[in-house]
């Protein structure tokens, strides 16, 4: 039966992730932009709510509920309309979790999992692209050769949380196919560079990674001899991201409606020209069109169907919307959208990211 | 539960519509497309008898689907397809019992028949209050005065049907829009005259007419709604109600054409052997690629915002706002997607061999009736900005 309506329990997740994001994550992004860092209490407070942990079985430390990308398409969301620097830190963990958890051999679930389920926010973290113009999520650069266990050679580029990171999955090209390798902290030939700095997510910390000869055993191919899915997987994280850009937008979208309808120019409000109007209006249509794409894209991943298509379009056109949405967002604001005072800049520089955010979160 | 899966008995309909599309209409969708105005018989009568059984008789998601899969076929002759229409979706969202069973029992029984809807005149389309067609209380008569145009099958459903027109007039010029009534009037009505045929850009299949009104007197109880007039613009909002079912169901027939041009395009793709890969990265897409998938989401996007309006209808909940974004969204992503195929696919697509060029001209229609894109963005920004009409004009 065709329905829009999430569930009873879905809303009552929504509605505790949005509360936390109104009075803690709005409260705070501003500053942690300009200091390039998210206090620890945020993060914590975060980890209370028990968001990343609960697809972990609960013989490996979590709640043991199935995992939804619906759901966390949901969350996502509402977490990036609250600050997405702080969302794609609060949810980093998971981009350890749900690939192990869907592909993991049982050992790599006993050993790995419980890592992550303290009383406070610890983290492993996922490295996926790599710093070229033309990286290609199909065709990893980074390698994988067979030689006893695993070496990996190759270059990777925002890792969030890469030098805190108990342990990162690293994609690599394994012979013809693309696989996903845990790699420990501390092994030797992975290298941890510099913390990145970008235009946006400035809160967020993020690394480039070199692998030189960086050995692994074998029994750290993520899926084991099986391997995994790296395709659901990218898909995955295209949904989560793609639920990000439009909570982002959203953001934008209700902050610059609510200044035109304040906003005098030529004796009346601004949102009274069809000038304004006419952008905040498209700027609706567009955060609803793209979150409706994404919805699909994610109900049909949780069938365990194949959904490259539809996450693709889904992420592509949520891309281009979160572009266009936090543009007009510091437009309709003119000179007083351009300022730090407000946020829509802000947004603006974190909506320009998503098309080069791949495989970054997947909640 | 958010969900996206059709039931069974719903996919059914859903199926037999397409089937309808493929094996009715597509065959000769060019026919009456260099034709026009000659009488698409064979296909009336089809629909006509299939009406009979119940087909497309119901509204919500499922209808909206339906709709879209018939405009896939050829969105002039899904207009041209007996049935009661907007006239009869007028009646239906305003009349009484009573009303639905002297005006709308007709189309159920008998031969195929029409209803039309004539609220455009000659000095007022998008600016609907300032109509001057009138209506005068006389005795157990109504007496209406004025000319209407741009009439969809209003030349079936009064020269050659027993059919209905629901007409707009006013019944007190003084009070603006809440002097603004409708009025049924049924064929054969004297004092109403079909004057003047449109030739058209597409959708040539369906008839496109002038009606004039002259002392033409229609019994009192043919108002829908009250006859009073109060301060209120309580009159208008049985037009407005209308909107909400009308302008997602004029949605979804935009979303047919444009699907129709996207498998095509894809058909033609194919044959030459490109695929779209929606995988790969920016810098290795082709050029096509980028704007096939550009498309592709653009169309998918509408038709769920189309979908979702159906949904709060057949739901019960208030979707003026999400009709209004579906209208604009669809109307606007039909005209770019129907004109980029033309585009892409080079002189095969300029071509009138194929369809593309057609759908592109069948396609533009839905960015102006129901509410033209600007129209239906102007309702979306009142909404989203709370504003009332005379704080955003
Ligand atoms: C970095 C920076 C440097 C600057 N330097 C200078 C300087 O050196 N000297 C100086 O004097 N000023 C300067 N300005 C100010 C700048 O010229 C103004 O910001 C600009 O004119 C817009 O005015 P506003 O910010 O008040 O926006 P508003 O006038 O409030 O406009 C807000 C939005 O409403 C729109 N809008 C307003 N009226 C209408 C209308 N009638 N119809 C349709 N849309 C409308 C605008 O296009 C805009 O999108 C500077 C601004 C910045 C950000
Ligand atoms: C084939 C066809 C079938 C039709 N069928 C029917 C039917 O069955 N029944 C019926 O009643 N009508 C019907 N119409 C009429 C249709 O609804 C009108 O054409 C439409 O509402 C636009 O009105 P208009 O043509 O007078 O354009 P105008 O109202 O003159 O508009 C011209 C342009 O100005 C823009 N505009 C107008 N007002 C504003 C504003 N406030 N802000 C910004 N832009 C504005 C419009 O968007 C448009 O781009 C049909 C029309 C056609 C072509």
């Amino acid at each position: 039966m065709i329905s829009f309506s999430p569930t009873e329990e879905q809303k009552m997740i929504v509605n505790t992730v949005k509360q936390f994001a109104t009075d803690v994550m709005r409260k705070k992004y501003r500053e942690c932009d300009e200091a390039g860092e998210i206090p620890a209490d945020i993060i914590n407070a975060a980890w209370e709510l028990g968001l990343v942990i609960s697809c972990i079985p609960e013989e490996h430390g979590g709640a043991g509920w199935d995992h939804s990308a619906l759901t966390g398409a949901l969350l996502a969301e509402e977490l990036a309309w609250g600050d997405l620097s702080m969302a794609m830190h609060i949810l980093a963990p998971s981009l350890a979790i749900l690939p192990i958890v869907e592909a993991g051999t049982a050992e790599q679930k006993k050993k790995y999992l419980p890592t992550l389920c303290g009383a406070k926010f610890s983290t492993a973290t996922a490295a996926f692209i790599e710093p070229r113009y033309n990286f290609d999520p199909t065709e990893f650069g980074t390698t994988a050769r067979k030689s006893g266990g695993y070496t990996l050679n190759g270059e990777k580029c925002y890792v969030p949380l890469a030098a805190d990171a108990g342990f990162i999955l690293v994609y690599a090209g394994e012979g013809g196919s693309n696989q996903c390798f845990i790699v420990d902290k501390g092994t030797k030939g992975l290298e941890i560079g510099e913390r990145e700095k970008n235009m946006g997510i400035k809160a967020l910390a993020t690394y480039e990674l070199t692998l030189k000869n960086c050995k692994v055993p074998a029994e750290n191919r993520l899926g084991g001899s099986a391997g995994c899915d790296c395709k659901r997987l990218a898909n995955l994280s295209r949904v989560a991201l793609a639920a990000m850009a439009v909570g982002v937008a959203r953001g934008s979208f209700e902050f610059s409606r609510d200044y035109a309808k304040e906003r005098y120019a030529f004796g009346e409000p601004i949102a009274a020209r069809q000038a304004i109007a006419f952008m905040l209006a498209d700027m609706a249509i567009e955060v609803d069109a793209a979150r409706l794409l994404n919805w699909e894209a994610a109900w049909k991943l949780d069938k365990k169907e194949d959904a490259t298509r539809e996450a693709c379009l889904a992420k592509m056109y949520a891309d281009n919307m979160a572009m266009l949405v936090t543009d007009y967002g510091v437009q309709v604001m003119g000179g007083h959208g351009y300022v730090r005072d407000n946020p829509v800049e802000l947004w603006f520089r974190n909506g320009r990211g998503f098309t080069a955010f791949t495989g970054m979160a997947i909640v | 539960m958010i969900d996206f899966e059709l039931s069974a008995e719903d996919k059914a309909k859903v199926e037999e519509a397409h089937n309808i599309a493929q094996t009715l209409f597509r065959p000769v969708s060019r026919y009456y497309d260099e034709h026009e105005h000659e009488e698409p018989q064979e296909l009336i009568d089809t629909m006509w008898n299939l009406r009979g059984k119940g087909f497309l008789t119901g509204l919500g998601v499922v209808g909206a689907l339906m709709v879209e899969e018939l405009c896939w076929g050829d969105a002039g002759l899904y207009l041209a397809s007996p049935g009661p229409g907007l006239g009869g979706a007028a009646v239906f969202a305003a009349g009484t019992q009573e009303q639905w069973g002297r005006f709308l029992a007709r189309f159920n029984q008998g031969k195929p028949k029409w209803g039309a809807m004539a609220m455009t005149e000659p000095g007022a389309g998008s600016d609907t209050a300032a109509i001057q067609a009138t209506a005068v209380h006389d005795g157990d008569y109504w007496v209406l005065n004025g000319e209407k145009i741009f009439v969809t099958m209003g030349h079936r459903a009064l020269d050659l049907s027993e059919g209905i027109i629901v007409v707009w007039a006013t019944v007190d010029k003084s009070a603006g829009r809440a002097g603004m009534k409708s009025f049924v009037v049924e064929a054969g009505t004297p004092g109403m005259k079909v004057e003047k045929l449109e030739k058209k850009l597409g959708i040539k299949a369906s008839d496109t007419v002038t009606v004039t009104f002259n002392d033409c007197r229609i019994p009192f109880n043919n108002i829908l709604g009250k006859a009073e007039v109060k301060t209120k613009t309580e009159g208008f909002k049985g037009a407005m109600a209308t909107f909400d079912v009308t302008r997602p169901l004029v949605a979804a027939q935009a979303l047919g054409v444009t699907r129709a041009a996207l498998d095509m395009l894809k058909d033609e793709l194919d044959k030459q052997g490109v695929k779209i890969r929606y995988d790969v990265p920016r810098s290795k897409q082709t050029a096509l690629e980028r704007d096939f998938m550009e498309m592709e989401a653009n169309w998918r996007a509408a038709h769920l915002l189309v979908m979702r309006a159906m949904w709060q209808l057949q739901g019960g909940t208030p979707n003026a706002l999400e009709a209004s974004m579906a209208k604009a969204k669809a109307g606007r992503a039909a005209t770019l997607i129907t004109q980029r195929a033309v585009e892409l696919m080079g002189p095969l697509g300029y071509s009138r061999k194929l369809l593309f060029e057609k759908f592109m001209r069948d396609a533009k229609i839905n960015d102006i009736f129901e509410g033209t894109g600007q129209i239906n963005t102007l309702v979306v920004a009142r909404r989203v900005l709370d504003y009332t009409r005379d704080q955003l004009k």
